[in-house]
């Protein structure tokens, strides 16, 4: 763990959709902190909030989501007080995004050259045109894609291609942070692992802070310093990533763990956690695990945990962690 | 009765925007109605009365409304102009319901060769402008306000053709109307009890923009001189007149009858719109806070 | 089916609704109240003058011999005798043609811009006030009769201010754009803009563009509550696709991500729309050439009702109902080649 300040600190930060239907806070009371060259890891199941969250650090959060609580402070400045136009500059060159899908995330009728002549003018005006080609060249070299590719559409490349190139637009202004939303989702297992080499080697080149948001926890395992573990828009672990492996607390986690398959077992009984995620709308008084946790006693019924420190880096959200009981 | 309505007024509120436009319209059409009803008690003048005031008088106290060109009083020509529109309205959505509606429901139901050929007819007339159909078939049946009537209902009864036909298409498969059918029901029975409900709410939709439209076309057709002959009070006929008067600056004259044509219609179109909205929620749209 | 099989159904179908409308216009106007020679005399005139009028325009001849003749006619280009001088209607409807559709191309060309902004406008602020104040407008500009809201800016524009002329389509005391002439070669088109771009006369063209404003944003303000409403939708789904929101994480330009990206997905149901909306901007525009004595197919019609020249007024129904017919397969097969779930 780097001793420096860190490079992006979040503080509590919650986002609510107020739908028709009533509100629901697909973000609740999420901090961290993260510095240079290092990754957090954030772990859920589709609808924990992982990626709203992403969305929510550059302040992209869809209609009719809004961000009511909490701060996100890059270097210094609060990102979420920022002016529009301020935080439009910061998108692409101080925060990045990658997404999942590169199919979709790519516009179908611009070459990929134009993309990057279109992402470089944009925040550098002075840039000529033919300056951006060729930086657009080299950046796609250092992804491991052939230069002349800049004048193929979309549509012409393929998947992993077209991710590699998502991240080459990510990196081209050389940004602080990037948040790469299931980077490998869309991919097949072979290219997943290169692509994820690739993120980690531009972070250490480029000095950046990383953020790997999956549903994967094998992946963050490996490639993460720490990892955040979502469950219904809360953060209910939030440990060094070797701690997750070695040392889960949270019942969530350490289902997670248990359902991913280890091929040096030879006798590993796959366990699925039982019951599925919470209706957001209608969620249960309590702890929001409680229907699902074989942990579970009265308490968790009634109260909502908070997150109780159980190590020196290690914080937990359940009350079997909480210092009174642990007589 | 009054009781029965609050509790329905109610419901349609806490529907939020579309209900809003609901009562909103259905107000506004229902004064333009009642002012036009009882239009012989309380307009100040007669509104056929020749020289009530000096011809063209701007606005005033004395004539709010101003004077047209041989001194009626425009106020009272605004309060009682809109019968023969009203009646034209009526008239002609009735006649369109009364033929639109069962030809579509047998048509579609029915489907096959026949269906093919109704909704080619039906087409055909739909893409054709309306105003030049009413125009047209004017022109045949000649001037008054039935065959006003009868040439616009002619207008719009694909409309009510297609929305028809497009909802009992859907329908059709459906197992409870295979069900009936199996049972043996007549396809009569089949039509007035089990497809015609569904299709209710989109009738009353399309009914509403059709009054809207009627209206419209009304008063276009009154403007180039196809309206009505007799010599009652008439909105549309105050703004063919009014046109005339144009370069004088005269602008009483054809503003507020204008006014009262587009309330009316606004009326229907609101009603239409927040009953569309109701009875087909648009998916993914947000009651913004 | 296939694409091409579309085609050629479509193409064919054309045929025998033309053939239907036609017959159904020569059917209506024999089907009259008495007959059209003598409701154009309104039955004041003479045996001896109705005998006459009627064998100069054949229609003493048998019913189905005129059927033939007006059939055979068609395919000649004309289109019959007017009433009221035996000219021939087909080059009245001819002369009279390019202003319409000049005013129509105005008028659709304002409409689908100032829809396309206020729907985009609108979408991006959805559900705040600005959207309901668009979409109010789009509602009530679609209510106002076209000829009260032409009235209207008569009033203002012409009468008030001064600033632009009441009627008419061009300056009585010049004369009006002749297009390009190089020696003894002509080329015109009968659209003034064209024209008087053509022959390099500037100032024309201004007197053009001051004499179809008025009209054209009159029809155009008429016809855009269609397009606002489209737009919006349109571009509200198109916003929250995900290389919308992608572009926007690279920090792109508000005006880039919506004009760049977004509309141009949404622009094409307007397109077909344009195509829907024919019908209502030839209705319109007969209103509207009344209201600003415009000189095209609109006003004509409607003059030659007011004569009683039934033969006339025959032959601009049959002209409107072909280019409807036209311009409808026109918008299926675009939207056919578009859209491959419609031929199914």
């Amino acid at each position: 763990m780097s001793t420096e300040l860190p490079l992006v600190t979040v503080d509590a930060l919650t986002v609510e959709y107020w739908t028709r239907r009533g509100k629901l806070r697909a973000v609740d009371d999420v901090s961290f902190s993260l510095g240079k060259a290092e990754t957090l890891g954030v772990v859920g199941e589709s609808g924990s909030g992982k990626s709203t969250l992403g969305l929510s650090l550059i302040g992209l959060v869809p209609f009719p989501g809004r961000v009511t609580k909490g701060r996100v402070v890059l270097e210094g400045t609060e990102v979420l007080k920022m002016r529009k136009d301020d935080l439009r500059n910061l998108r692409g060159t101080k925060i990045c995004y990658v997404f999942q899908d590169p199919m979709t995330s790519l516009n179908p009728v611009k070459k990929i050259g134009a993309h990057f002549v279109e992402l470089i003018r944009t925040h550098q005006p002075k840039v000529t045109k033919k300056e951006a080609l060729e930086r657009a060249k080299k950046l796609l070299s250092d992804v491991g894609i052939q230069p002349e590719r800049i004048n193929d559409y979309p549509h012409q490349l393929s998947g992993g291609m077209r991710q590699r190139i998502m991240i080459a637009l990510a990196i081209a202004l050389s940004p602080r942070m990037v948040i790469a939303d299931e980077p490998t989702t869309a991919l097949d297992v072979i290219v997943q692992a290169k692509i994820l080499d690739l993120l980690n080697t531009l972070r250490d080149a480029y000095g950046m802070a990383l953020i790997l948001i999956t549903h994967d926890l094998s992946i963050v395992m490996e490639r993460s310093n720490r990892t955040i573990v979502m469950y219904a828009g809360q953060m209910v672990e939030y440990a060094p990533s070797k701690e997750i492996y070695s040392n889960s607390q949270h019942p969530y986690s350490k289902g997670l763990l248990k359902s991913i398959p280890n091929i040096e077992l030879a006798d590993q009984k796959l366990e699925a956690i039982p019951g599925s995620p919470p209706d957001l709308l209608n969620l249960p008084i309590g702890c929001h695990f409680f229907p699902r946790c074989s942990y579970a006693f009265e308490r968790c019924k009634k109260e909502v945990p908070p997150l109780f420190k159980s190590g020196s880096e290690h914080f937990v959200r359940c009350f079997l962690y909480d210092e009174e009981r642990k007589a | 009765m009054l009781s029965s309505i609050f509790p329905g007024l109610r419901s349609l509120a806490k529907r939020g925007l579309a209900g809003w436009l609901v009562i909103f319209g259905a107000v506004l059409t229902g004064a333009i109605v009642v002012m036009t009803l009882v239009s012989p008690w309380i307009s100040p003048h007669d509104p056929s009365a020749l020289n009530v005031g000096h011809p063209l008088l701007a606005p005033s106290s004395q004539f709010p409304f101003g004077t047209d060109d041989v001194g009626r009083d425009m106020l009272s020509r605004v309060i009682s102009g809109g019968g023969t529109m009203l009646q034209v309205a009526v008239l002609s959505v009735f006649v369109c319901m009364l033929v639109g509606v069962p030809l579509g429901l047998f048509s579609s139901y029915t489907g096959g060769l026949v269906d093919r050929f109704a909704s080619l007819i039906m087409d055909s007339v739909y893409a054709f402008p309306g105003l030049v159909l009413a125009i047209a078939i004017t022109l045949v049946l000649g001037r008054g306000v039935i065959n006003m009537s009868l040439s616009i209902a002619v207008v719009y009864i694909p409309s009510y053709f297609r929305v028809i036909r497009s909802q009992v298409l859907s329908i059709k498969e459906l197992p409870y109307v295979e069900a009936a059918n199996a049972a043996g029901a007549k396809k009569g029975t089949v039509l007035s009890r089990y497809v015609l409900p569904n299709v209710l709410p989109s009738i009353v939709v399309v009914a509403t923009v059709n009054f809207a439209d009627a209206i419209l076309t009304a008063a276009g057709l009154t403007f180039i001189g196809m309206g009505v002959l007799v010599n009652v009070p008439d909105w549309g006929w105050d703004l063919t007149n009014g046109r005339r008067l144009l370069p004088s600056g005269s602008w009483w004259v054809i503003a507020f009858p204008g006014l009262m044509i587009i309330l009316l219609a606004l009326g229907f179109t609101l009603m239409g719109e927040g009953l569309s909205e109701l009875l087909n929620p648009r998916l993914g749209e947000e009651g913004g806070k | 089916m296939t694409l091409r099989t579309y085609i050629i159904a479509r193409v064919l179908l054309t045929i025998p609704m033309i053939f239907i409308l036609l017959t159904t216009v020569f059917l209506v106007m024999r089907v009259l109240p008495g007959d059209p020679v003598q409701l154009h005399f309104e039955k004041m005139a003479s045996p001896a003058v109705v005998a006459a009028m009627k064998a100069q325009l054949g229609l003493d001849k048998p019913l189905w011999v005129q059927y033939f003749n007006y059939l055979a006619g068609l395919f000649r280009g004309d289109l019959g005798k007017s009433m009221q001088d035996y000219s021939p209607v087909a080059s009245q409807i001819f002369s009279a043609f390019p202003a319409t559709l000049e005013l129509a191309i105005c008028s659709m060309t304002i409409a689908i811009l100032v829809g396309l902004f206020l729907g985009v406008e609108s979408s991006k602020a959805y559900n705040k006030p600005k959207d309901h104040v668009i979409r109010v407008f789009g509602i009530v500009s679609y209510t106002i009769p076209v000829f009260f809201l032409g009235m209207i800016l008569q009033l203002i524009f012409g009468v008030w201010l001064h600033w632009l002329p009441v009627g008419g389509r061009f300056d009585p005391t010049i004369e009006s754009p002749s297009g390009l002439t190089i020696g003894s070669f002509h080329f015109s088109t009968g659209l003034y803009t064209i024209d008087s771009l053509l022959g390099g006369d500037v100032y024309k063209f201004v007197v053009t563009l001051k004499y179809l404003l008025l009209p054209s944003l009159t029809l155009g303000l008429v016809l855009c509550g269609v397009f606002i409403r489209l737009t919006r939708t349109n571009m509200f789904e198109t916003l929250r696709l995900d290389f919308v929101t992608a572009a926007k994480a690279r920090g792109l330009k508000e005006t880039t991500v919506t004009y760049g990206y977004a509309l141009r997905n949404a622009f094409l149901p307007v397109l077909t729309m344009m195509g829907l909306q024919f019908a209502l901007l030839l209705g319109g525009a007969v209103l509207t050439e009344t209201t600003f004595s415009w000189p095209g197919l609109g006003r004509y019609l409607i003059d030659r009702i007011n004569f009683r020249d039934y033969t006339a007024i025959q032959g601009v129904v049959v002209v409107f109902g072909i280019f409807v017919s036209i311009v409808s397969l026109a918008v299926d097969l675009l939207y056919a080649y578009l859209d491959p779930r419609i031929r199914l």
